[in-house]
């Protein structure tokens, strides 16, 4: 085995890690403060990335700068679902909250093929094909930014969390929604910013993902999968096993193309999934249920 | 002769232990309390005798066969049914299909299951519903369906978990009087209460446990009086003001 | 109750004769509902019935579908009996799936993950295949006979699929009042109940992934020869599975017509809506539509459609056992 190419799939693999962690981020919050599982998580990526190619064909924005435009863009789109769905069935057995967002999910898969169509796109930013040496390591430049502003966006999440009066809500109302709501908080606002923030959260790395991989609309559910395999290695609800998690899933299946055709890395998260679903269901930093 | 015996058993939830070392015999054809203060451990006692948990430590025997390892339903099959403290009915399928259910791990055909159920539903008073979805019942008939449930199982040995928390002084008396007239069919039975008036009535013996241990056993007249018990259930204070 | 009979056989003459009156396009149609309201039933079977939610059901119908056809053009063994090998090949893979989910307590959320990552697992070792065609997918052969379980026009494949139907919803009657099915809706409402009654849950939760499976996995089969292609992403796909649970759900979940109700409204708004959009530009809009229509369901009539046709039919059939 060549040593080079195995420590450039380790750095490649740890900077896709970074970007899967604040896919994941997203989806942990939803399921932390809501206990509820967005089965359209990756289609709202998926979302946030057509608005940001959209503003790179029509404006020439470049990715990076439409990324808060394009994250401020889901965040509404996650308010409103929250708000006109989630909020109706938090009550209902577990079941049956499954099916209003996987059918969310289609709905906005098959909004992002309406609009855009189904073929594949891949915008050509200033830096797309930028590549830096270190030693013998070839890195690519935009998924080192990529990777970087994953760990800036994490870190500002959690400042947002423990710092603001809003964060201090979310939390408070994660915690126990009753008492939130005997301390005077309005938890249903909470929870469609909880959702929307999660939808933000999960838009942001879409645009960062953007310059690395082809855009179709069909691609949302494999993201939607990745987040799941990432929030169940690092424990349902754990935020900091979400960033974990995702290094983690990143470096397996970077390491893995060692083994395996590249087509085939996702039969090793699967399976790791279903490894820790058996013997570490509540993953492996704890966290709740 | 004990019917139902518990021998030094033990569990612990991370450190905290719920039931230490507890050990008790339940004779054939008797009614026992078994009482505490909230949190004092009595409804992980069941659920070690039912087979949802696994005890620790210790074992338990019905009818001098040790239940140790076996399955909630296997254990059930055996004779020894139990209700659960939240009721659990089955809430989208009528209350004679929930008794049903019961009596099917007994009785070879449905037909069969259907009749048995039937006579449990009136007996249990609950005729008058047989045909409605459970979700529609109050709480008071809801427990009346736990229990009718548990009995279709045609148990030896009944475990009841606070069959009569919620319900006014009239229900309590009814349940009284079934719970009795189910005793004195032949089926001998355990009996979690905070209904005292209900205690009184029905246990021959009462054990009083709390954190975990028994601090008193005896006829239940005698145990309320207990020091140790009022002590548990009211606290130093009330016995340091009472002088 | 006669009068429920003399509806039902009003309603099997009526659809034993309809073809007389249908062309070539209508006939489809009606394939395509009898179709998925079988496949809508095998689903319910596990996750109306049962409780345990599957998004990875096309995961059954791919394995009947590649078994069969890699089967008879291989070794030339007759789809009639290479349907059976397949539901074998689908009861085995769901008895493990069903192993490690019911005897590990994997329940809720994780279950429907772990039907989907079996689904993905699969299909991706299929694309990579040679023997079962890869990513390319297979072509099946067309030689029509009774043998080959292939024909000429729509009209064979009307009656087969109608059998299919008919025979899934008599299996399913019998399940319901057998001490299985009892046991099933136990679970469904309370599984630590229904264990505290003497209910062996393990072994009626196997029961029923594995009838689930191999009646899902017959449905494969009759794809693969009717539509003559198979592809891994649209037969193992996820695409599929949320397709084949939609019709029980804006049906009924958990009753015996809501399946068959559901496909009867659902099937030909998605066969007329795409024939329709996609000739306008837009692909995909019968989705949202579908995707928007299961959402008000579940928020608005949870128990489906089901409820409001039993009350229109009311007059016709008189009382029935429950309520």
């Amino acid at each position: 085995m060549d040593p080079h190419l195995a420590l450039q799939l380790i750095i490649q693999g740890i900077l896709l890690g970074g970007i899967y962690g604040l896919i994941a981020l997203g989806l942990s919050l939803i399921f932390g403060v809501m206990g509820v599982i967005n089965f359209a998580h990756g289609q709202m990526m998926v979302m946030a990335m057509y608005v940001s190619y959209w503003l790179f064909i029509l404006l020439s924005l470049d990715p990076y700068l439409s990324l808060v435009g394009a994250a401020a863009a889901v965040f509404v789109l996650g308010y409103l679902i929250q708000a006109t769905v989630v909020n109706r069935i938090l009550d209902y057995p577990e079941a049956m909250q499954v099916l209003p967002l996987v059918a969310m999910g289609l709905i906005l898969e098959n909004m992002a093929l309406l609009f855009w169509g189904p073929d594949h796109r891949s915008p050509q930013t200033a830096l797309s094909l930028q590549t830096l040496w270190v030693g013998p390591v070839m890195i690519d430049v935009s998924r080192l930014i990529a990777f970087v502003l994953a760990i800036a966006i994490t870190i500002l999440i959690f400042i947002f969390l423990k710092k603001t009066n809003i964060g201090k809500c979310i939390r408070a109302a994660a915690d126990n929604r009753t008492g939130a709501i005997l301390v005077g908080i309005d938890v249903d606002r909470i929870y469609n910013t909880s959702f929307a923030l999660g939808a933000a959260t999960t838009g942001a790395a879409g645009v960062l993902l953007l310059p690395l991989m082809p855009l179709s609309p069909h691609m949302g559910h494999d993201f939607t999968l990745t987040a799941f395999i990432v929030v169940i290695l690092g424990g349902m609800g754990n935020l900091i096993g979400a960033l974990v998690g995702g290094l983690i899933l990143g470096l397996a299946e970077s390491v893995a193309t060692l083994f395996l055709p590249a087509t085939l890395k996702q039969v090793v998260s699967f399976s790791l999934l279903v490894v820790i679903m058996l013997f570490r269901p509540q993953g492996l930093f704890g966290g709740k249920k | 002769m004990s019917i139902l015996s518990a021998n030094q058993l033990t569990k612990s939830f991370g450190g905290l232990m719920a039931v230490g070392s507890l050990s008790f015999e339940l004779n054939e054809g008797e009614i026992l309390g078994l009482i505490g203060p909230n949190g004092a451990g009595k409804t992980t006692v069941f659920n070690c005798l039912s087979g949802f948990l696994p005890p620790d430590e210790g074992e338990v025997f019905l009818e001098g066969q040790s239940l140790a390892g076996l399955p909630p339903f296997q254990i059930c099959r055996r004779g020894l049914a139990r209700t659960f403290q939240i009721v659990k009915p089955f809430l989208t399928i009528s209350v004679l299909d929930n008794v049903m259910v019961g009596a099917l791990t007994r009785e070879k055909s449905t037909a069969q299951a259907q009749t048995a159920a039937g006579e449990i539903i009136e007996f249990m008073g609950l005729a008058r519903v047989a045909r409605q979805e459970a979700q529609g019942l109050p709480l008071p008939l809801r427990k009346r369906l736990e229990l009718a449930r548990a009995l279709a199982t045609q148990p030896k040995v009944l475990l009841l978990d606070e069959v009569m928390a919620g319900l006014n002084p009239t229900e309590v008396d009814e349940l009284i009087g079934l719970i009795q007239e189910v005793n004195r069919r032949g089926v001998s039975i355990l009996l979690i209460e905070h209904v005292m008036r209900g205690v009184m009535a029905l246990s021959q013996r009462v054990i009083v446990i709390n954190y975990g241990l028994k601090i008193a056993e005896g006829a239940p007249a005698e145990v309320v009086k207990d020091q140790g018990v009022i002590e548990a259930y009211l606290g130093k204070e009330f016995l340091i003001a009472q002088g | 109750m006669t009068r429920r009979h003399v509806f039902f056989a009003a309603v099997l003459l009526v659809l034993l004769a309809l073809p007389l009156f249908l062309d070539k396009y209508a006939l489809g149609i009606f394939v395509m509902i009898f179709f998925y309201a079988y496949v809508g039933q095998s689903w319910n079977v596990l996750t109306g019935y049962t409780g345990h939610i599957s998004l990875g059901h096309a995961l059954y119908i791919g394995i009947g579908a590649y078994a069969t056809t890699f089967l008879a053009q291989t070794f030339g063994i007759t789809p009639w009996i290479g349907m059976l090998v397949g539901g074998i090949a689908a009861v085995l893979i769901a008895l493990f799936l069903g192993f490690l989910g019911f005897r590990f307590g994997i329940r809720g959320v994780y279950f429907v993950i772990m039907t989907i990552a079996f689904a993905e697992i699969t299909r991706l070792i299929v694309s990579h295949v040679e023997a079962l065609g890869s990513f390319s997918g297979i072509f099946v052969d067309f030689n029509p006979s009774f043998w080959n379980f292939q024909f000429r026009g729509n009209l064979p494949y009307y009656y087969i699929s109608l059998g299919f139907m008919l025979a899934s919803l008599v299996a399913v009657h019998l399940i319901e009042i057998s001490k299985l099915g009892r046991f099933m809706v136990a679970i469904r409402e309370d599984e630590e109940a229904a264990q505290a009654l003497g209910v062996d849950t393990f072994r009626c939760n196997m029961f029923a992934i594995a009838i689930s499976a191999f009646m899902t996995s017959l449905a494969g089969a009759f794809y693969a020869n009717y539509i003559y292609y198979l592809h891994p992403n649209s037969l193992f796909g996820m695409a599929l599975s949320i397709e084949l649970i939609l019709r029980p759900i804006v049906g009924g979940l958990g009753t015996l017509f809501g399946p068959v109700i559901g496909s009867f409204i659902l099937t030909p708004l998605s066969e007329i809506s795409r024939a329709y959009f996609s000739k306008g530009g837009l692909e995909g809009l019968h989705l949202i539509l579908y995707g928007i229509l299961a959402i008000l369901v579940v928020l608005f009539m949870p128990k489906g459609i089901i409820v409001y046709v039993k009350r229109a039919l009311h007059p016709i059939l008189g009382t029935t056992n429950a309520e």
